[in-house]
C-alpha cells in the first residue's frame, strides 16, 4: 500500500484536531477531526483503503460487538485484520485504523448508521453487515425510516454489493433488498418503531413467522440462516452451537450476525468463527466486571437506546442482584431522557436498586410510577455501594458508560 | 364516568408512542390507583376501531407514515370519541397527536392530513425544526409547565380557540403560544413525557373525570420539574443572548 504523504499528514493533523477539541472541552473530538481530515486530504479514505477487503458494520444496537466478533472470526482464521475496535465509528475514527494497516489484509470496520453513505464508495467496500435500525437519540438525528432510505439508496446505486442483513427488522429489509444479499433471521426484538410498512405506510402484521404488509405484499425473506430458540446458530439449516462469554440473547443475535458474514462471505467455516466468537469476553470495556471496595463484583453495561436498554434489562432482571440505573442527557446520550417511558423498569420490582448520574431525578420519577423501590445517589459507584446484594448491575447511559470506562481504566 | 373503573386509553401506541408517551397513561392510571380508585391503561392497538368506552384518550407523538395511519384509524373512530366526549371523555394530545384533533396538517411535500376536528386549529410543516426545552406559562390555574419539543409543525388556532399557555422558552405552535385548552381537553407539543414532569396537569386531566381529588405527595416529581424550569430558563437565556449578539451583527 502506498500512502501519501499528504494523507498521512491529513491524518495526523485531524487526530491533533480532535485532541485540541478534546482537551479544550468544546467537543467529544470526532467530528472535527473529520472535517480536517476531509479538507486536508479528500481522497484519504480511498487511498488508505488500497489494499483492503473493506467490510463495513452498521446497526443501531450491537454494531461495536458485531464488529468485534467478525474481526476474531478472519484473525482466526489467519487473515490479517485491521478494525477500529474503540467504537469509533465516524470518518475520523476509520482513517486512522486504515493508516495502521502493515499491508493488505482484510478491514472490518464499524460504521455509524449515518455514516454508511459517505463511505461505501470511498472505502470500495465489498461487504455490508446490516443489524437492526431502532430509535436512537431522536433530539439530533431524526427519524428511523431516513436513515432506511439513505441506505436504501446505496443498495439501489451497488446492485451487485454484498449485504449480510438481518431479516426481521422491516427497515433493514426494505433498505438492502435490492443489492445481493444474504439474509439472517434475528428474530423480533424492538419492534415499535416497525409498526408501518418501510414500502407503502400501510400497518404491518406480525406472527411468529415475521412480517408481512396488508396492502403491498412487502413480507420477511425467508431463509436457512438464523438464531434459533435455544440461542444457538442455524447455518444453511445446520446448527452451529454458541458457547458465548458475552451476555444476553442480544450478543447472539450480534454472533450469528458476525458468523455468517465471516463464513459466507469470507469463507471463514463456522465452527471456526463460532470458537473465535467464544474467546471475546468484553468489547471496548461493555460487559466488564470491576471489584467493589467491599470485594463484590460490578458488572457494566452500556445500553444507549430503548430496544438496547430493554433488551439489558431483561437480562438483569432474569438474575438476583442488585441494579443501578445510571442516566445522564447530555449530546452523546441524546439531550432528552423520555425513553425512560419506553424502557418496562417494572421489571426491576424485587431487587435492590438505585437511581443515579446527572438525570438521577428523571430516574427516580420513573421508577416511582414503575412501583421499584429505590435509593436515590447520583454517584453510581456509591450507589452500588449502598445496595444490598451479591452482585451489582449498573446501566449506564453512553457519557455515564464513558465516566465509568475511565474509572476503572 | 361509565362504571367506577378509570379507563385510560393509549391510542395507537405502536404508531403515536415514538416518545415515551406511555408514559402519560402509566401517570394517569397511577395516581388514581394511589388515591384508591380502580383504574386501568387500555392499549387500544392500530388494527383495531377506537372504543366509545374509555374515560381518557391519549393521542402521543409519531412520525410521518405512521401518523398519517393513525389519521385514517381516528377518523373512522371519529363518532365513538365523540359519544365518550358527550359522556364526559377528556382527550390529551401531544405533538402528531395534537395536530391530529384539529382539522388538518398540511406535511410540507404537497400531503395534508385531516384530522379529528375536535379543535378549530390547523397546522403546516415549517422550518427549522423546534428541538429542546420548552417551558409555557398556562393560560389559568396551573403551575408553570416544562417539556420537551421536537417537531416541525407550526400551528394556527381558531378565533374560538385559546392556547394552553404562553411559551416562556422553546416554539410551541409558532406564534408564542403552545397547544390548546378547552372543555376537558389538553392538545400541546410538550414531550417529556408531560404528564410525569408535569404532575398538576396530570391532577387537572384526572379531576375532569374523577371529580376532587385526594391530595397526593408530588415532592419528588415537583424536584425534577424545578430542575427542567432551571435548564429551560438557562436555555432561554442562552438564546436571549445569541439572538442579540446576532441582531448587532
Amino acid at each position: 500500500m502506498t500512502v501519501s504523504a499528504r494523507t498521512r499528514l491529513a491524518v495526523a493533523a485531524g487526530k491533533l484536531a480532535g485532541w485540541a477539541s478534546r482537551v479544550t472541552g468544546r467537543g467529544a473530538g470526532a467530528t472535527i477531526s473529520g472535517r480536517v481530515l476531509n479538507a486536508l486530504a479528500p481522497d484519504a479514505l480511498g487511498e488508505l483503503a488500497q489494499g483492503q477487503r473493506v467490510a463495513l458494520v452498521s446497526a443501531t444496537n450491537g454494531k461495536t460487538t458485531t464488529t468485534r466478533l467478525l474481526a476474531a472470526a478472519l484473525e482466526a482464521a489467519g487473515q490479517p485484520v485491521i478494525s477500529n475496535s474503540t467504537g469509533a465509528n465516524l470518518t475520523s475514527g476509520i482513517a486512522p485504523t486504515l493508516a495502521s494497516a502493515d499491508g493488505p489484509g482484510a478491514a472490518v470496520l464499524e460504521v455509524d448508521e449515518r455514516v454508511v453513505p459517505r463511505v461505501v464508495d470511498p472505502l470500495n467496500a465489498e461487504l455490508l453487515v446490516l443489524g437492526n435500525l431502532s430509535r436512537d437519540q431522536l433530539d439530533r438525528y431524526g427519524e428511523v425510516h431516513a436513515v432506511a432510505d439513505s441506505w436504501r439508496k446505496v443498495a439501489e446505486a451497488h446492485p451487485d454489493l454484498r449485504i449480510v442483513a438481518n431479516s426481521s427488522d422491516p427497515h433493514v429489509v426494505w433498505a438492502a433488498t435490492p443489492a445481493k444479499t444474504t439474509w439472517v433471521e434475528l428474530g423480533a426484538g424492538w419492534r415499535n418503531d416497525a409498526a408501518t410498512c418501510p414500502s407503502c405506510g400501510a400497518l404491518l402484521r406480525w406472527s411468529d413467522h415475521g412480517f408481512d404488509c396488508t396492502r403491498c405484499g412487502f413480507t420477511q425473506p425467508s431463509t436457512p440462516h438464523r438464531l434459533d430458540a435455544d440461542g444457538n446458530l442455524v447455518l444453511d439449516g445446520e446448527r452451529v452451537p454458541l458457547d458465548l462469554a458475552l451476555p444476553g440473547r442480544w450478543n447472539r443475535a450480534n454472533a450469528v450476525l458476525a458468523i455468517t458474514a465471516a463464513t459466507t462471505h469470507f469463507g471463514v467455516p463456522a465452527r471456526d468463527a463460532a470458537a473465535a466468537a467464544a474467546q471475546i469476553s468484553t468489547v471496548a470495556g461493555r460487559y466488564r466486571t470491576v471489584a467493589l471496595d467491599d470485594g463484590r463484583p460490578l458488572h457494566i453495561f452500556l445500553a444507549k437506546n430503548p430496544a438496547g436498554w430493554s433488551e439489558v434489562l431483561h437480562h438483569v432482571a432474569s438474575r438476583s442482584g442488585a441494579v443501578v440505573i445510571a442516566v445522564n442527557a447530555r449530546v452523546a446520550d441524546g439531550k432528552d431522557p423520555s425513553w425512560l417511558w419506553d424502557v418496562p423498569y417494572e421489571l426491576l420490582r424485587g431487587h435492590p436498586v438505585a437511581a443515579a448520574g446527572e438525570r438521577v431525578l428523571d430516574v427516580a420519577v420513573r421508577l416511582r410510577y414503575a412501583e421499584v423501590e429505590h435509593l436515590v445517589e447520583r454517584d453510581p459507584v456509591k450507589a452500588a455501594a449502598r445496595l444490598e446484594g451479591d452482585e451489582v448491575a449498573v446501566l449506564a447511559s453512553y457519557t455515564q458508560f464513558s465516566a465509568l470506562y475511565r474509572r476503572y481504566g | 364516568m361509565s362504571d367506577s373503573t378509570l379507563r385510560v386509553g393509549l391510542i395507537y401506541p405502536e404508531l403515536l408512542g415514538t416518545y415515551g408517551d406511555r408514559g402519560n397513561a402509566v401517570v394517569l392510571v397511577q395516581r388514581a390507583r394511589w388515591r384508591g380508585h380502580d383504574a386501568e391503561l387500555v392499549e387500544v392497538p392500530a388494527s383495531e376501531p377506537i372504543p366509545d368506552s374509555l374515560d381518557v384518550y391519549l393521542f402521543g407523538g409519531g412520525e410521518d407514515d405512521p401518523q398519517s395511519m393513525a389519521a385514517a384509524g381516528m377518523r373512522a373512530s371519529a363518532a365513538g370519541i365523540g359519544r365518550a366526549r358527550d359522556n364526559g371523555a377528556a382527550v390529551l394530545a401531544v405533538c402528531a397527536g395534537f395536530q391530529l384533533i384539529g382539522h388538518r396538517y398540511d406535511t410540507g411535500d404537497g400531503e395534508s392530513i385531516d384530522g379529528l376536528g375536535l379543535v378549530d386549529a390547523v397546522t403546516r410543516a415549517g422550518s427549522p425544526r423546534l428541538i429542546g426545552e420548552i417551558v409555557v406559562e398556562p393560560a389559568e390555574g396551573l403551575p408553570i409547565l416544562t417539556g420537551f419539543e421536537n417537531h416541525g409543525g407550526r400551528t394556527t388556532l381558531g378565533a374560538g380557540e385559546r392556547p394552553l399557555g404562553r411559551v416562556l422558552t422553546g416554539g410551541g405552535n409558532g406564534d408564542g403560544s403552545d397547544g390548546v385548552l378547552r372543555d376537558r381537553l389538553v392538545g400541546t407539543y410538550l414531550h417529556g413525557p408531560v404528564l410525569p414532569r408535569n404532575p398538576a396537569l396530570a391532577d387537572r386531566l384526572l379531576s375532569w373525570v374523577l371529580g376532587d381529588l385526594a391530595p397526593l405527595d408530588s415532592a419528588l416529581e415537583e424536584k425534577l420539574r424545578a430542575q427542567q424550569l432551571d435548564a429551560g430558563s438557562a436555555a432561554g437565556l442562552r438564546k436571549w443572548w445569541q439572538d442579540r449578539r446576532l441582531g448587532r451583527g
